[in-house]
């Protein structure tokens, strides 16, 4: 018997450990999908992510557009009768998608992300029209929404002048350390 | 009496929030609640950077509250996914496990506990209290139809926001609305989502889900739907007001209507999708002041 018959049980362990959620619990109830708006549009629903974690698959599941469809809304974390946080679940499957390179290049979200966190780097805020702008720039959408821009702009709520948090040392520190916990491996909880 | 509380803006409502963040403070002084904005806030991280780093989407927040902790006052977040990030951060460090510790001894504080992170509707419902607001109605937004939408971060996960028995079926809003003297309307898409972040990167996906709620707002009778965080808002706005023709207000915006505001018309024009249609034929006294335009 070849090893690729095998279910691979050691992924679901480390899931496990991560996210501090008892995904083995899960009898397949789909109460979580039944909740979930955005499953409709994904390649898998949150109920069969968890049965690929049981798998083992990882690839499957790292490179699926399902976890970048989770808005975080908690629906499913409510339903579950055997209290399972998918959401959590579903943060830890998202940053190992980023973390691993797995995360499908034509998929809109990771970036949109990292652009996000990138100006709270820069500025311990978020400047929401140059953030727009980055994003919008770098999906080659920028000419798009340009009317909305301006709707936007002539009603105040585009200000050119951004707001900085005055301690930008601690905003940085906290980076640091989170780039470090990627390397030693995502803290659990 | 005076009610004294730190204010945590949060990015939104100095931007695309502009009109909630007004209306939220001119509300509050008609209400006596003296704001103080928390000393040099940072972003929440809401929801890219809990979707990219455990510890960062913890530490952003967990720092607002050091901030907070210094000030002494309870703190109210008016924008539903910074007060969710707040709460959640809160968790981690009433816990004290690995991660409440790490996040202590990052931010070089020690979390004492002692002030409590509040909704907006928490504030008026529980703590000023619905017979304060009644009272200071003076322009009954009379038999106004509203929807009111929770969405997720208000009130889910119940572990963290604490709203056991409300994450279904909440009515803090609902309550406030009708004190002001509007009616609203039962219906069964109160928490749903509205696509949150995916308006951007899953354009589709967030219209087809905020089409599906106007539909259901529609369909129960009302006239708007009533919202408090500025990504709700903006989703609805954006993604489906122009199409169904169904108009979303802040809800201290209609606070500020029913208290009989002058400014809450400035607020209105910040729209983009005008919301002054459904109250100009309003059969309360609320279109006097808008002059059915």
């Amino acid at each position: 018997m070849t090893q690729s018959h095998c279910v691979d049980l050691q992924w679901q362990t480390e899931i496990t450990r991560l996210s501090g959620q008892p995904i083995s619990l899960c009898y397949q109830c789909q109460r979580c999908t039944s909740g979930c708006l955005p499953a409709a549009h994904a390649d898998y629903t949150p109920n069969q992510i968890i049965r690929l974690i049981q798998y083992g698959a990882r690839e499957r599941v790292l490179r699926s557009r399902a976890i970048w469809l989770c808005s975080s809304c908690y629906a499913c974390d409510v339903r579950c009768p055997n209290g399972i946080n998918i959401s959590d679940v579903m943060d830890v499957l998202k940053e190992m998608a980023i973390t691993g390179g797995l995360a499908p290049l034509e998929e809109n979200a990771p970036l949109f992300h990292r652009l996000f966190v990138k100006d709270i780097r820069r500025r311990g805020r978020v400047h929401e029209a140059v953030l727009m702008a980055r994003y919008k720039l770098r999906t080659g959408t920028l000419w798009d929404d340009l009317p909305l821009a301006l709707r936007l702009y002539r009603r105040g709520k585009l200000p050119v002048l951004a707001s900085t948090v005055k301690q930008k040392q601690t905003i940085r520190r906290l980076f640091h350390l989170a780039e470090s916990s990627v390397k030693g491996g995502r803290t659990d909880q | 009496m005076i009610t004294r509380l730190s204010y945590y803006p949060g990015c939104s409502l100095k931007a695309t929030g502009l009109e909630y963040d007004l209306s939220a403070r001119a509300v509050c002084r008609e209400l006596d609640v003296e704001l103080t904005e928390v000393e040099d806030w940072n972003c929440c991280g809401a929801t890219s950077a809990h979707s990219l780093n455990s510890f960062l989407g913890l530490s952003l927040p967990a720092r607002n509250l050091a901030q907070v902790q210094k000030g002494g006052l309870d703190v109210v977040a008016p924008c539903a996914a910074c007060y969710n990030r707040l709460r959640h951060a809160e968790y981690h460090l009433r816990r004290h496990g690995r991660m409440g510790t790490l996040l202590e001894k990052s931010l070089g504080f020690v979390f004492e506990d002692r002030v409590t992170v509040l909704t907006l509707p928490d504030l008026f419902v529980r703590r000023v209290g619905l017979e304060t607001v009644l009272h200071r109605v003076t322009n009954k937004l009379n038999g106004l139809r509203l929807a009111c939408f929770y969405g997720c971060l208000l009130v889910r996960p119940p572990r963290i926001t604490g709203a056991i028995g409300q994450a279904r079926d909440p009515d803090l809003l609902d309550r406030l609305v009708a004190s002001l003297g509007a009616e609203p309307v039962q219906w069964s898409y109160k928490t749903e989502c509205c696509g949150a972040s995916q308006a951007l990167t899953h354009p589709e996906v967030a219209r087809a889900m905020v089409s599906r709620l106007l539909e259901a707002a529609r369909e129960a009778g009302a006239e708007a739907v009533v919202t408090a965080c500025p990504l709700c808002q903006s989703n609805l706005e954006m993604h489906g007001s122009t199409e169904t023709g169904l108009p979303s207000f802040y809800f201290t915006e209609l606070m500020g209507l029913a208290f009989n505001l002058p400014e809450a018309q400035r607020w209105f024009k910040m729209h983009l999708v005008d919301p002054t249609r459904c109250l100009a034929c309003c059969r309360g006294s609320a279109s006097t002041l808008l002059e059915c335009k």
